[in-house]
């Protein structure tokens, strides 16, 4: 990025490296929320459903992993990308791709949790009713999933928002790689190092603006959707 | 049914977002280098230039020299450029790199407040940190076994100061890159040691200046490496070769030559020193 434009010049301008940066921060966050739901809610709807020993334990160690420390998570990952460790031979580190895996693992939990605690609530509700018409677990699961997706919203976005702020995992896995594994949040952390004060706060506001930006399409999404629902 | 099709549909954005980069990866390397080069621009100015000429993408990682070089060692770049010449011969020693090539020079620079509360100015940097020893005047040290910090360990060595010892409440290892260390050092009005690059690019200066300057105590030298392919097999050698084979060529000795900020020259190019 050019040292001397000021943020809201950079913005205005659509300058293409702040642009490139930008569209990689949004689709490494929303890969990872991706990722991170198709394990997260399984995980969520069976604990909220089923009964068995430990259920607590598990519950209350689900809930702690929402507080994983992002610099822990991308260590962690790190040491497996490494070419010196167990995964070493796929060649991801300091890619796109390793920021997605980190991501996930931090946003898992966070959607894990809450969507357990929706469905929980919801299936309290429901639980007489789907006895009464003999629905298999997967049925109940769908049925729970598909009533609750409006307020599930709420627990991607607050995944989406761990993924977008975060920078200690993306910074030790993508190497903060100029055009290639810059996010906002090590670009933030880059300018900030530099002292370049100003234009570091400056793309803070930019990338606080992109996750309101983001909120507010999945509330007015909701919003839609809950009036065609009925 | 229609979670399912959500569920298809994320993971099909999934995929994609993860797909789309590796597009990019074909000519590339990975260079694992120093805060000191990326913050000042210098791979700013001379990476375009190789790419023009090669094709090849150099991707930098900039980590302290310490790290740096374990990144190296774990075979995650393929050529290290860094600055802690002990440190690199050890490397090769060690049978992790091909050869090291010495490439340029900078200096380090001592910073201070204005009001220099130590009265260091004007003193060669042994009797400067003397200075601020005996004041107990504040001073930050990276603390993060850069190449920056281990210079600043070999000074205070070099004052007959053993800072191991006799630091105390004045002496603050941070732990973190020469930005930050900068930062904070602006912050609290102290004393730190930084090369000439960092400290021409960086921008919140705050009451801070330059203090001791010059002394040939504080040159500051640069070498390449290539990582060992035959302990990391993946790496790529002839791109990697070729990065270090142009850096030291009279081209890309020029390059860093020409590279200014407000006209001042920041490296010296020396590959052909003998002895650098």
């Amino acid at each position: 990025m050019p040292g001397d434009a000021s943020a809201l010049q950079l913005v205005l301008s659509a300058d293409p490296a702040l642009m490139g940066i930008v569209w990689l921060s949004l689709g490494v966050s929303l890969a990872a929320v991706g990722l991170a739901t198709i394990v997260g809610l399984p995980i969520g709807a069976l604990l909220a459903l089923t009964r068995f020993p430990g259920r607590n334990a598990c519950i209350v160690v689900l809930n702690a992993l929402m507080g994983l420390p992002p610099v822990v998570v991308g260590l962690a990952v790190y040491l497996l990308l490494s070419r010196s460790g167990p995964l070493g031979s796929w060649g991801l580190l300091f890619t796109p791709k390793a920021m997605v895996i980190a991501q996930a693992i931090l946003v898992t939990p966070i959607i894990a949790a809450l969507a357990r605690q929706t469905l929980e609530d919801l299936w309290v509700e429901y639980r007489d009713e789907l006895a009464a018409m003999n629905v298999g677990p997967v049925g109940r699961i769908s049925t729970l999933i598909w009533d609750a997706r409006f307020s599930l919203v709420t627990a991607l976005l607050a995944g989406f928002g761990r993924a977008a702020a975060e920078v200690g995992a993306v910074i030790i896995v993508g190497g903060n790689i100029d055009g290639f594994t810059r996010t906002m949040t090590t670009a933030i952390a880059l300018e900030t190092s530099k002292g370049d004060l100003p234009l570091a706060i400056g793309l803070g506001i930019v990338l606080i603006a992109i996750v309101v930006a983001v909120n507010a399409l999945a509330w007015g999404v909701r919003r839609t959707g809950e009036r065609f629902a009925g | 049914m229609h979670t399912r099709r959500t569920l298809i549909a994320l993971a099909a954005l999934a995929a994609f977002a993860t797909a789309t980069p590796a597009l990019a990866q074909e000519k590339s390397i990975v260079v694992s280098s120093t805060t000191s080069t990326q913050d000042s621009g210098l791979f700013g100015h001379i990476l375009p230039m190789f790419k023009a000429k090669t094709g090849i993408d150099v991707k930098v990682v900039s980590q302290g020299t310490g790290q740096a070089l374990d990144t190296g060692r774990r075979g995650d770049a393929d050529v290290v450029f860094v600055h802690a010449k002990s440190q690199e011969e050890k490397f090769v020693a060690d049978g992790f790199g091909v050869k090291r090539s010495p490439v340029m020079y900078n200096d380090f620079v001592l910073i201070g407040p204005k009001n220099d509360p130590a009265g260091a100015k004007g003193k060669d940097i042994v009797a400067g940190l003397k200075a601020i020893k005996d004041k107990s005047a504040p001073f930050i040290s990276r603390g993060d076994r850069s190449g920056t910090h281990s210079a600043e360990l070999a000074l205070w060595k070099t004052a007959g100061i053993d800072i191991a010892k006799d630091k105390g409440a004045w002496y603050k290892e941070i732990g973190q890159g020469m930005g930050a260390a900068l930062n904070t050092a602006s912050a609290s009005n102290s004393y730190v040691l930084t090369d000439r690059g960092t400290w021409l690019s960086f921008k919140n200066r705050g009451d801070l200046d330059i203090v001791v300057e010059g002394d040939n105590k504080l040159f500051n030298q640069y070498g390449v490496i290539l990582v060992s392919p035959e302990k990391h097999k993946h790496v790529k050698k002839e791109f990697g070769q070729a990065f270090i084979d142009w850096l030291i060529s009279a081209e890309g000795q020029k390059a860093i030559t020409d590279y200014k900020i407000n006209g001042q020259q920041l490296f010296f190019a020396n590959a052909t020193a003998p002895g650098a």
